[in-house]
């Protein structure tokens, strides 16, 4: 039984949103590095670039598969967590503590999209 | 298996040599060579006796797992047997001491061969013409869909940019749609683990050129709508590339031609009883309908009306795919396979091949779980033990190995969490099948009564669990990373 946490907003790809203000910070949910295994590579936009709801903004690759990130917000990447260049197991040892992209969020009506941690829960025992 | 691990560099001594070299008569020295040129330390070779050599790797090759040890049912894979009469045959000076620059006139054996298994093979698939020229099978992948874009680019029709790849597909698909620089279009499976054809029928329009299908597909399931979706895509003037992956499951049973499609590519590899993997070179031959011969990678074999077999270049060609005419070792080795089965033995290959799967599978489908039900083709998915107590795909992997089975393909297809994918091939007895049964219930017992153990499996092999990520992130590729 995967973790979810309290006060995140989740997407159907797997990945979490904090929001801090009309910040987004995401990251990938404890399901996903469980499902994909010890993450050895996180591929990651860079600082500026847009990156749109829906949308691929990067991929994780493990020692079984290799998968894309969906960002679940639109709008302009204000930081990338560059720890996972050298440390990309992290998302397997914290996955809530580690985020990926810092987003400033275009719209953010879009996290309505999103669920909530028990929707989350419910939508991961279902899969 | 025999426990050995050391490397060759740990047997040398100074001054120890496996050889002695003839005087050097010319009085030629490395002085000889530009200063910038010469090495200025030695070069660090091992420096061993014969003997060190010889065991050195005969060792080695005994902590190897082959299918000339054993059983190896890695899905996907066609780990059948590699006949020894083929190894003779690829060996005859004839053909071995070929040079590939030597004129046509004194080739025309070789070039019959080439031309003979190119036509074997079109006759085993219902296509009309094959090159051979290709050395894998992402090679042949990428070679048909060169000829695909090739094929709209000569009708005027450059708008077709989309190739649609199922989600069941191997990853070398939508890699090769993207090596040739067309975008991928995903198609999602159904329920059944087949295509959506509904959904499938939303994407087609005039920007597509084609679609990429392995039948049976990766869950070992015959896609039964084939012909409904060659008409569809036929009808929005696209075409259909057949992966010849899983060919070993229709081997003279069923053609990819006349199931509708219009390019494929066999791996010779796996079909065609050609080592597979660490064990020798591959070759992914690429056949097509007569509509698209002159789109096919020059140089192509020809036979002229004299009887003569000359090399031909195609202005429509789509290009030259390799520096000569492939692995042509190779392509001996499955010509003589072919041979030596002849007309009705091929007819077999399928029907055994299918059997084998579904005989394993309905006698273990109590102990694992099998997500989907029903008749398979030559392979099938397990996702993971029926009964869930901690233990996992990759725990019954290992612990195969201690029982002196190669694994199957864990964790693919990723359509299930824990995907054990079987492929038994039509060469094994029933006796090796039954005691392949035999353990994976023994482990299924184990994983009850010793969870423990099997976390910890294997225990009687040289090397149990290696740390993967570390090997992917830091690897140490050579004797000097290791001081």
């Amino acid at each position: 039984m995967s973790k979810t946490i309290e006060g995140l907003y989740y997407s159907q790809s797997h990945e979490w949103v904090k929001v801090e203000g009309n910040t987004a910070f995401v990251g990938i949910t404890d399901y996903a590095q469980e499902a994909l295994g010890s993450v050895v590579y996180v591929d990651m936009p860079q600082q500026d670039d847009q990156v749109n709801a829906g949308e691929e903004f990067g991929a994780v690759e493990s020692v079984k598969a290799a998968s894309d990130l969906v960002s679940p917000v639109s709008g302009t990447v204000v930081d990338v967590n560059s720890g996972l260049e050298d440390s990309p197991s992290l998302l397997n040892e914290k996955p809530y503590g580690t985020w990926i992209i810092k987003v400033e969020m275009s719209e953010p009506s879009q996290l309505d999209n999103l669920m909530d941690a028990k929707a989350y829960a419910e939508y991961c025992e279902n899969l | 298996m025999k426990y050995y691990n050391k490397l060759i560099f740990d047997l040398s001594k100074p001054g120890r040599s496996g050889y002695s070299l003839p005087e050097n008569p010319w009085g030629v020295t490395a002085d000889a060579l530009p200063e910038d040129l010469r090495r200025k330390t030695p070069a660090g070779l091992p420096q061993v006796s014969e003997p060190d050599v010889v065991r050195h790797y005969t060792n080695l090759s005994q902590m190897n797992f082959g299918v000339d040890t054993g059983f190896y049912p890695l899905g996907s894979c066609t780990m059948k047997y590699n006949p020894k009469i083929n190894e003779l045959v690829a060996s005859m000076p004839g053909f071995s001491a070929l040079h590939p620059l030597q004129p046509e006139w004194t080739v025309q054996g070789a070039l019959k061969l080439y031309y003979d298994l190119s036509k074997a093979l079109a006759t085993l698939t219902g296509m009309s013409d094959f090159s051979l020229n290709q050395f894998a099978g992402a090679h042949g992948e990428l070679t048909g869909l060169m000829i695909m874009r090739q094929y709209h680019r000569l009708r005027g029709d450059s708008g077709r940019t989309k190739v649609i790849v199922p989600d069941s597909a191997h990853g070398t698909n939508p890699a090769s749609a993207a090596v040739c620089g067309l975008s991928v279009v995903q198609v999602r499976s159904l329920e059944d683990g087949t295509i959506d054809v509904g959904a499938l029928e939303g994407l087609l329009d005039d920007s597509v050129a084609g679609i990429m299908m392995t039948n049976p597909n990766t869950l070992g399931l015959f896609e039964t709508h084939v012909r409904e979706i060659a008409d569809l895509v036929h009808g929005c003037g696209g075409l259909l590339y057949y992966d010849g992956a899983n060919m070993n499951a229709l081997l003279g049973q069923v053609r990819p031609g006349d199931m509708g499609f219009d390019i494929m590519h066999l791996n010779l590899h796996k079909t065609f009883s050609t080592p597979h993997g660490g064990g020798g070179p591959g070759s992914g031959p690429v056949g097509v309908t007569s509509a698209l011969a002159h789109c096919l990678p020059y140089p192509r074999v020809v036979r002229k009306n004299d009887g003569k077999y000359a090399l031909l270049t195609d202005k429509d060609s789509c290009g030259r795919i390799s520096g000569f005419m492939g692995n042509f070792g190779v392509l001996l080795k499955a010509y003589a396979y072919i041979l030596m089965l002849g007309k009705q033995n091929v007819k077999n290959v399928g029907p055994y091949a299918v059997l084998a799967a579904n005989y394993i599978k309905e006698s273990l489908k109590d102990c694992y779980k099998l997500p989907i039900k029903g008749l398979c083709k030559h392979e099938f998915v397990f996702d993971g033990l029926a009964e869930d107590n901690g233990v996992t795909t990759l725990d019954v992997a290992k612990r195969l190995l201690d029982y002196g089975f190669h694994a199957p393909t864990v964790y693919f297809p990723l359509l299930f969490h824990q995907s054990m994918m079987i492929e038994p091939t039509e060469t094994e007895s029933k006796e090796t099948l039954d005691a392949f049964i035999g353990v994976m219930r023994k482990i299924a017992e184990e994983a009850k009564s010793d969870p423990e153990m099997l976390r910890s499996a294997p225990h009687n092999t040289p090397v149990g669990r290696p740390d993967e990520t570390s090997a992917a992130t830091h690897p140490v590729l050579k004797y000097s990373d290791m001081q």
